[in-house]
């Protein structure tokens, strides 16, 4: 299906530049307001002064090639069964696109399929695509509320999270963020999400990119720069978002 | 303590609070703790049993809807309408309802029980009926997930004795058949599939309707609608009514509290009536509930998760309406506002958005400058911007999308300059 974004590209020296964006499984991984990650980006990206171009990929349907930056969401555990098959049948792809550098942010469930396997509650085994050297467990409560990160790259992050899964990270991965207030990965570390080439998985979702523009600045700079070679940041009045953000992070638990 | 010793200190509690303004539970959490078994009880003794009604969406509305209906078939009807939907929000109405003897004149009970509770009350009291309307993405910062709310209202399903009435549109909710008891009814409200557009399920919130297969046939079938008329199918027969209120959901709404009715009454119905009472229905409090401000009318439009957002706005016909949008984040409201990022609005991009408030206004703020839209105003301060909202819009229409707890917030401020009915 095809997006339609409000909105041009601002007039910037990028101008005649374009990005692609891949949205992976959209029907059926899109619990937690993924869609507003999607829709930050391309808003930032016309900021930036750069066309946009949306894709879905859906289970079943051919991989799209030539896709700059990849989003993948959140899904219910009955929505990560589904995805599961075709996930693998694309693995090599997007491992591939991984090591090449092109910029990815897997949130919740994906972030979970993108390491090395889910090990539910019922003893199921979800194998994942091995993108990121971690492994998720099922817990025994969900950790739900409101979550304050930092991060040595974006600064203060800000978010929301919702899952029952634990993750433990491997030594060929890095943390995402120390978290300050909520739970993060696991209830034995202080660490949440996960920071593999520039592949970055977080639980986060709030939506994770509106109030976190750092972070779209990044995706964007990433693909702009495998792409072309270079990027060249406009400047961006974000007086709006750092409202959004200090309301958001006095809120409790 | 004797049994109506306890009730009459209830009903005192009830009447002390009453007093005071608030808290519509307490009285029930009173008669919790002395007289556990007294709703059960109570409402064991009513001939035509107890009816719950539950789901994400809709639940107040439905269940003020079903009491009119079987009311317009002269059934006396106990319900508890001031939303406190658990188990002591309904002893707290019980009490109210009862006589100082203890009687409760009704026939039949009618209770809307939110999912959660829901599983707690069919432990207390199995019902007769149950009407189960959808199970859509809300809370998920209280339940997880919604499949988890599917099991809850699973073991409702589970529980009843005489009829369950299911939503044949709505995938989570059609499946509960598996779990009906052995020789309990299955009723099947549904929509004609020219229509399923108009209300996508959850699952189609991002990427379109899809087909729905091997549809069970349905005892009351939404058709067509234009407007406030709506044309349903009655078992095969072809009936038109009117229905007043904000919102095509609540014509669906009605086909749902239809086809309860018809399950309740059975051979009994009285058709005639069951149709010529849609028109009488009115809104329940702050579920398009219009009030008169400075001779403005003011419409209070409750909205809690994507689908009601979506199909709110749907109905929204600019009409020159003043809009405002007021988020709150409170655990009653949701603690997480992600929703707010899988609503479009992009109806609102020509009038625009006047006043924006409550705890999570730059929140919404943000969302609205991500759709393009205009925004005058942002206010954290309801009260305030609530006035604000009202002066700066003198001789236009006034229409408010509110969550919950800012609803009750925003009733409360009016009711100092205009009449607000009270609800307790």
């Amino acid at each position: 299906m095809s997006h339609v974004i409000p909105g041009s590209p601002a007039v910037t020296h990028n101008n005649g530049k374009s990005l692609r964006i891949l949205q992976l499984y959209p029907q059926d991984m899109n619990i937690y307001g993924d869609w507003g990650n999607t829709l930050a980006l391309a808003r930032r990206a016309y900021k930036h002064g750069f066309e946009v171009e949306i894709l879905d990929h859906n289970p079943g349907q051919s991989f799209p090639a030539d896709v700059d930056i990849v989003l993948g969401g959140g899904g219910q555990d009955s929505g990560q069964s589904v995805i599961q098959d075709d996930l693998h049948a694309n693995a090599g792809t997007l491992n591939q696109l991984a090591e090449d550098g092109a910029p990815m942010l897997v949130i919740c469930g994906l972030y979970q399929l993108f390491g090395k396997e889910f090990r539910t509650r019922e003893g199921e085994v979800l194998r994942g695509i091995s993108i990121f050297d971690a492994h998720t467990v099922g817990g025994e409560e969900r950790l739900i509320g409101n979550i304050v990160e930092d991060s040595e790259e974006f600064g203060t992050v800000i978010g929301f999270e919702n899952h029952s899964g634990l993750t433990y990270l491997g030594e060929g991965c890095k943390p995402f963020a120390r978290v300050s207030k909520g739970e993060g990965n696991n209830q034995s570390d202080e660490y949440e999400g996960a920071r593999v080439h520039n592949v970055i998985g977080t639980y986060l979702h709030g939506s994770l990119l509106p109030k976190n523009p750092a972070i779209a600045d990044y995706l964007i700079a990433k693909a702009a720069e495998r792409k072309y070679g270079s990027f060249e940041p406009a400047a961006i009045d974000d007086s709006l978002v750092e409202k959004a953000r200090a309301s958001a992070s006095s809120r409790p638990r | 303590m004797s049994r109506p010793l306890i009730r009459l200190l209830g009903q005192g509690v009830r009447y002390a609070s009453s007093l005071r303004g608030g808290g519509s539970a307490f009285p029930g959490l009173v008669m919790e703790k002395l007289h556990p078994r007294f709703v059960a009880e109570e409402l064991a003794k009513l001939p035509y049993g107890v009816v719950v009604v539950s789901g994400t969406n809709g639940k107040t509305t439905t269940t003020k809807m079903a009491v009119q209906l079987l009311e317009a078939q002269g059934l006396k009807v106990f319900t508890n309408r001031t939303g406190s939907n658990f188990v002591r929000g309904v002893a707290a109405a019980l009490l109210g309802e009862m006589d100082l003897r203890g009687r409760l004149d009704a026939d039949i009970a009618v209770l809307e029980l939110d999912e959660a509770h829901a599983v707690h009350f069919v432990k207390a009291v199995k019902p007769n009926y149950s009407l189960l309307l959808n199970v859509l993405r809300d809370q998920l910062d209280r339940f997880g997930e919604i499949d988890t709310t599917r099991r809850m209202l699973s073991h409702v399903a589970e529980a009843t004795t005489g009829t369950v009435v299911l939503n044949r549109e709505d995938p989570r909710i059609r499946s509960l058949a598996e779990v009906v008891q052995p020789g309990v009814d299955i009723d099947y409200y549904g929509l004609d599939q020219s229509l399923r557009s108009y209300f996508p399920s959850d699952d189609e919130l991002r990427g379109g309707t899809r087909k729905q297969e091997n549809l069970p046939a349905a005892d009351v079938t939404l058709t067509a609608f234009s407007g406030s008329t709506a044309t349903f199918d009655l078992a095969g027969r072809s009936v038109q009514g009117t229905i007043n209120l904000y919102g095509i959901y609540n014509i669906f709404n009605a086909a749902a509290a239809m086809a309860l009715t018809r399950a309740v009454l059975g051979e009994d119905l009285n058709e005639e009536k069951l149709v010529s009472e849609l028109e009488r229905i009115t809104p329940a409090f702050g579920r398009g509930e219009t009030l008169s401000v400075n001779g403005q009318p003011l419409q209070l439009l409750l909205v809690k998760n994507p689908s009601g957002f979506r199909l709110s706005l749907a109905s929204a016909n600019a009409d020159d309406y003043a809009t405002m949008i007021t988020i709150n984040d409170q655990y009653a409201d949701g603690r997480d506002v992600s929703w707010l990022w899988d609503v479009d609005f992009d109806v609102l991009r020509e009038p625009g958005v006047q006043m924006i408030s409550g705890v999570r206004a730059w929140d919404m703020a943000l969302r609205l400058e991500h759709d393009a839209i205009d925004v005058q105003d942002v206010n954290e301060n309801l009260a305030a911007a609530l006035k604000q909202f009202i002066t700066d819009n003198p001789g236009r229409p006034l229409r408010i999308f509110c969550t919950y707890t800012a609803m009750l917030a925003l009733r409360e401020e009016l009711s100092k300059i205009t009449d607000v009915e009270k609800v307790s």
